[in-house]
């Protein structure tokens, strides 16, 4: 409980730091320097990238499933954004697919 | 003439502000209700829902937390990633310096820290109509998505609790999130090179450091990579 709390709060901290930091630092009338516009142009696609690998780390390809359900959802994912382009449909259509996959599948 | 004063009765600012944000409200619900769900699916009831959605408020880094909370992560680790993952912002609050220069004190503060991605988009492009006072807007908008959110993920708490169905495997709504973030910035850009290397050096270094200890050097290679092929991604990588 505690532990989850200071997690909590380190969390909100680092977050609001991270919205803050250009107020504080760019407020007044200082350009900021072009490899902080850099990083901030180019970090979001890298991180992003980071995540996805970042949540499905615990899949064991050398063992039964071998990710199969991880990877028909995400691809499922991919394809409906790639066709629709609604955030919503993507994440609620991959999700119930992989749900089925893991209940009742595999 | 422009009517001013405190937030609550500027109902010309809540009448302009509200229309727009009706497609982020649907947004919010169903992706806020997603988080309660998964936090409730691990134990945690509604309350840290609401607790989180109020004092952290960013949609992907309240996701990660719930794997945070659950796993056993460092605070030192949680912090790293949490700037990492939140480095956007910054480009957030660059964009948005000139328009909340005019704003003080406290409600200040609650529009920088209210300032998601949503919210951004809605803002760094909208104009508050005539006769409407710009900060009462800007306020009324960055509100409103909050609400919106935090009574997503309520919801979703309470109706995990409520309806006990077979949650396994609704954690997926995480991956499925970043795998179509990740899509759509792959179809909005040219240069493929930041999305590889953030794909293939957290790769290597799940092969090298394992799933527990993987994330900090792949934060750190992927920054270190970034800076040095800085060329190579410079000027083509413009919004």
């Amino acid at each position: 409980m505690s532990r989850s709390l200071l997690l909590i709060l380190v969390i909100a901290l680092v977050t609001l730091f991270t919205r803050v930091l250009p107020f504080w630092v760019f407020g007044g009338k200082r350009q900021p320097p072009a490899a902080v516009l850099y990083l901030g142009r180019v970090l979001p696609c890298a991180i992003m990238g980071m995540l996805v690998v970042y949540c499905l780390r615990g899949v064991t390809p050398t063992a039964y499933p071998h990710g199969l359900p991880e990877l028909i959802g995400a691809v499922s994912a991919a394809l409906l954004h790639i066709w629709r382009r609604s955030t919503l449909l993507s994440i609620a259509v991959s999700t119930a697919v992989y749900m089925l996959l893991v209940q009742a599948a595999f | 003439m422009v009517e001013r004063g405190s937030l609550f009765v500027n109902r010309r600012a809540l009448r302009a502000a509200f229309p727009r944000t009706i497609p982020v409200m649907a947004g919010y619900l169903v992706l806020g209700a997603g988080y309660g769900l998964l936090l409730q699916s691990r134990g945690y009831s509604f309350l840290w829902a609401v607790l989180m959605s109020t004092t952290i408020y960013a949609g992907s880094m309240q996701y990660v937390a719930v794997d945070l909370l659950s796993s056993g992560a460092s605070l030192l680790s949680a912090g790293l990633l949490t700037l990492m993952i939140n480095a956007r912002h910054l480009f957030y609050g660059l964009s948005m310096l000139e328009k909340y220069r005019p704003v003080r004190g406290v409600r200040k503060g609650y529009l920088i820290h209210t300032l998601t991605d949503e919210t951004y988009s809605l803002l760094c492009t909208a104009q508050p109509p005539e006769g409407v006072e710009a900060e009462g807007f800007y306020l009324w908008v960055s509100l409103l998505n909050q609400l919106y959110w935090i009574a997503g993920s309520a919801l979703g708490g309470l109706l995990g609790q409520a309806l006990p169905f077979d949650t396994t495997g609704v954690d997926f709504a995480m991956t499925a999130l970043f795998v179509v973030i990740f899509t759509d910035q792959w179809l909005d850009r040219k240069n493929h090179l930041p999305a590889l290397i953030g794909v293939g050096v957290s790769f290597l270094s799940l092969l090298c450091f394992g799933p527990d200890r993987f994330i900090i050097p792949a934060m750190a290679g992927i920054a270190l990579l970034l800076m040095l092929l800085r060329r190579h991604v410079g000027e083509e990588a413009e919004l």
